[in-house]
């Protein structure tokens, strides 16, 4: 039978094996088919639903689009890469694992500098004696902005990280950074403090609804029937 | 929405021409400076605010440009190209495209792309004679472009300096408050802690460090900051150095020695910040306020008045104007008089100006150069003519 609803799911990392799990908790599980190489896949026990395995990233640009229906990714992805996120999906259950906070870490010794308030003194202080910007490194650009902006903080630049962003401060390439963290050991082991006031998002895995793909009668059913699997596990 | 309608280009082209002759006529000459520009000046010089509505792009070679979000950093880059001493005046026009991220991807009264004519006049030490100079152009292009019905809107961000300067605070908060000025949020927070008697920074443990720095000279301070992080373990990194950290903590020692904001003071602020209204009105009230809090406003409250006189000398209708103080708190690197000129109907402004002798030495000058500029949004300006006739 055709699918009517397409559903995609991260395929690698953490939050592939936690959604893995939570699908099999809720009595349909994970499926794939045909061979491996095709990233395709079925819940089992419901027909109408095609799986697609992708990446966590990938998932936010194909709910944007409407090329799913449905997806599972983290919040910050979806914060971080749609400009108007409540006009592109529907939040429609947090799932509990993906469990990240987004935060802004400076260096421990900068112990003059304790909330986003001072980083804009700072910024004044190092644009007079190193004539420059303070510059953040960090994947989170959108988030970044938005909360420094909140914060009337604007004495800065963001230089893009891809990887290894906790060592960027003492690696001299940048002098601070917002990245994400879970336990605060990374930080701690890089010589990083988060900021009293510099949690910018409690982020988790959630559900997410596209709002640009057509929701005809099937597709909906197929929906309202997964979120009731998912919210009531079997035994 | 500039290249997407062969009609509107022609409409458009036929206007830039009469702009265009209009400031050529003036004296004016005209340029074209780069479309690709570096990002990197954009970024250090006007921060992340514009970037976030700036196309920026890594070309092959590994180099980050933009392409220009407007032209006055352009020009003023022109500028500095040709007279690297900055030691010549010069009055540059340009009509060219600028293009800005649009969240909903563009709308009629905000297109990703347009194009701005304008006007910037550097190196002009007269700067009352060149304030008047670029308003009464930017009003003389759009009227003979065919605008009738509009009016004026004014600030002038050096007359808040003076009530800064004028008023009794310790220099740090004077530093701290011109800082803010551009971030309403901020500063109306910081003025309302001040005004409660409290301390900028309030009382974190920062404060409880700085208390015991209170009494010493910078280099025992500098010392004893040395010894506390040697003491926990923290090494320094993040670029900046001990003499950095000490003297902000130096800084809130004295915050906390420091009298509390006399109540008066941020309620002048507040009474100035909400001033707005026709501009003698305006110039009456300030005088008011001045006068109330036994302040001189001297030289910019003169400049500010001769201004007007001039402009309506010359035959600007003023009673229709607006002069807000707290108008033009949104752009950073203006330095003085700011305005803009509003068509009934239209919401956003068809066009826009101010002065920023800050910005070229920014950009490398070797000095401070006096600069003044306007720029006129055509798309706009063409909508709000049309709507007009």
């Amino acid at each position: 039978m055709a699918a009517k609803l397409f559903i995609a799911v991260p395929s690698k990392g953490r939050l592939k094996d936690a959604a893995a799990d939570l699908f099999a908790r809720a009595g349909i599980a994970l499926r794939k088919k045909g061979h491996e190489r095709f990233y395709r896949g079925a819940l089992t026990g419901l027909d109408g639903v095609e799986v697609v395995y992708t990446s966590a990233a990938e998932i936010v640009h194909q709910l944007k689009t409407g090329r799913v229906h449905l997806g599972i990714t983290g919040e910050d992805l979806i914060r971080e890469t749609l400009a108007d996120v409540d006009f592109s999906v529907e939040f429609l259950a947090p799932l509990g694992f993906g469990r990240a906070d987004v935060v802004v870490a400076v260096p421990d010794c900068w112990i003059d500098v304790g909330r986003m308030a001072d980083l804009e003194d700072v910024a004044a202080q190092f644009a007079g004696v190193h004539g420059r910007r303070l510059r953040v490194a960090t994947k989170y650009m959108n988030l970044t902005r938005r909360f420094f902006t909140g914060h009337g903080v604007t004495g800065y630049r963001i230089v893009e990280s891809v990887g290894a962003t906790e060592a960027t401060p003492a690696a001299g390439t940048a002098e601070l950074i917002v990245d994400i963290t879970t336990t605060g050991t990374t930080l701690r082991a890089n010589n990083l403090k988060v900021l009293e006031d510099g949690l910018i998002l409690k982020s988790q895995a959630h559900l997410f609804a596209s709002r640009a793909v057509s929701w005809d009668a099937g597709a909906s059913k197929l929906r309202a029937a997964i979120l009731a699997k998912l919210k009531t596990p079997s035994p | 929405m500039a290249a997407e309608s062969a009609k509107e280009f022609e409409a458009l082209e036929a206007q830039a021409t009469t702009l265009l002759d209009t400031f050529r006529r003036a004296g004016y000459e005209q340029v074209a400076p780069s479309i690709l520009q570096p990002a990197d000046i954009f970024l250090d010089q006007i921060g992340e605010q514009v970037r976030s509505r700036t196309y920026v792009f890594t070309d092959l070679a590994g180099d980050e440009l933009c392409l220009r979000p407007d032209l006055t950093v352009p020009v003023s880059r022109l500028y500095l190209e040709r007279h690297p001493k900055a030691d010549q005046p010069a009055r540059y026009c340009y009509n060219g495209p600028a293009f800005r991220f649009q969240p909903q991807g563009g709308i009629e009264a905000h297109p990703r792309e347009f194009r701005q004519a304008g006007i910037e006049c550097f190196g002009e030490s007269d700067k009352e004679s060149a304030d008047v100079e670029i308003v009464l152009l930017a009003v003389e292009a759009v009227r003979r472009a065919g605008l009738k019905d509009f009016r004026l809107r004014f600030g002038d961000i050096a007359l808040f300096y003076a009530l800064l300067d004028a008023l009794s605070l310790p220099e740090r908060w004077r530093l701290k408050l011109r800082h803010y000025f551009w971030r309403p949020p901020a500063f109306h927070a910081l003025l309302a802690r001040l005004a409660r008697g409290e301390r900028p920074n309030g009382d974190g443990p920062v404060m409880a460090l700085a208390g015991t720095l209170a009494k010493e000279t910078p280099e025992r301070a500098e010392e004893l900051v040395a010894a506390y992080l040697e003491e926990r373990g923290l090494p320094l990194s993040g670029n900046r150095s001990l003499t950095e950290i000490t003297a902000r903590l130096l800084d809130h020692a004295a915050d906390l020695r420091a009298d509390p904001l006399g109540k008066e003071v941020a309620t002048v602020i507040d009474y100035y910040l909400a001033v707005s209204g026709a501009p003698k009105e305006a110039a009456k009230r300030i005088a008011m306020i001045a006068h109330g809090a036994g302040i001189d406003l001297g030289p910019a409250l003169y400049a500010y008045t001769r201004r007007f006189e001039r402009l309506e000398e010359s035959g600007v209708d003023l009673d229709q104007a607006i002069f807000a103080t707290e108008f033009g708190r949104n752009l950073e690197y203006y330095s003085g008089l700011v305005f803009q000129i509003e068509a009934a109907g239209v919401d956003d402004a068809i066009a826009g100006g101010g002065r920023y002798d800050g910005l070229l030495s920014h950009l490398g000058a070797p000095r401070e150069v006096p600069a003044i500029g306007s720029a006129i949004h055509t798309e706009r300006l063409l909508a709000a003519v049309g709507r007009g006739s």
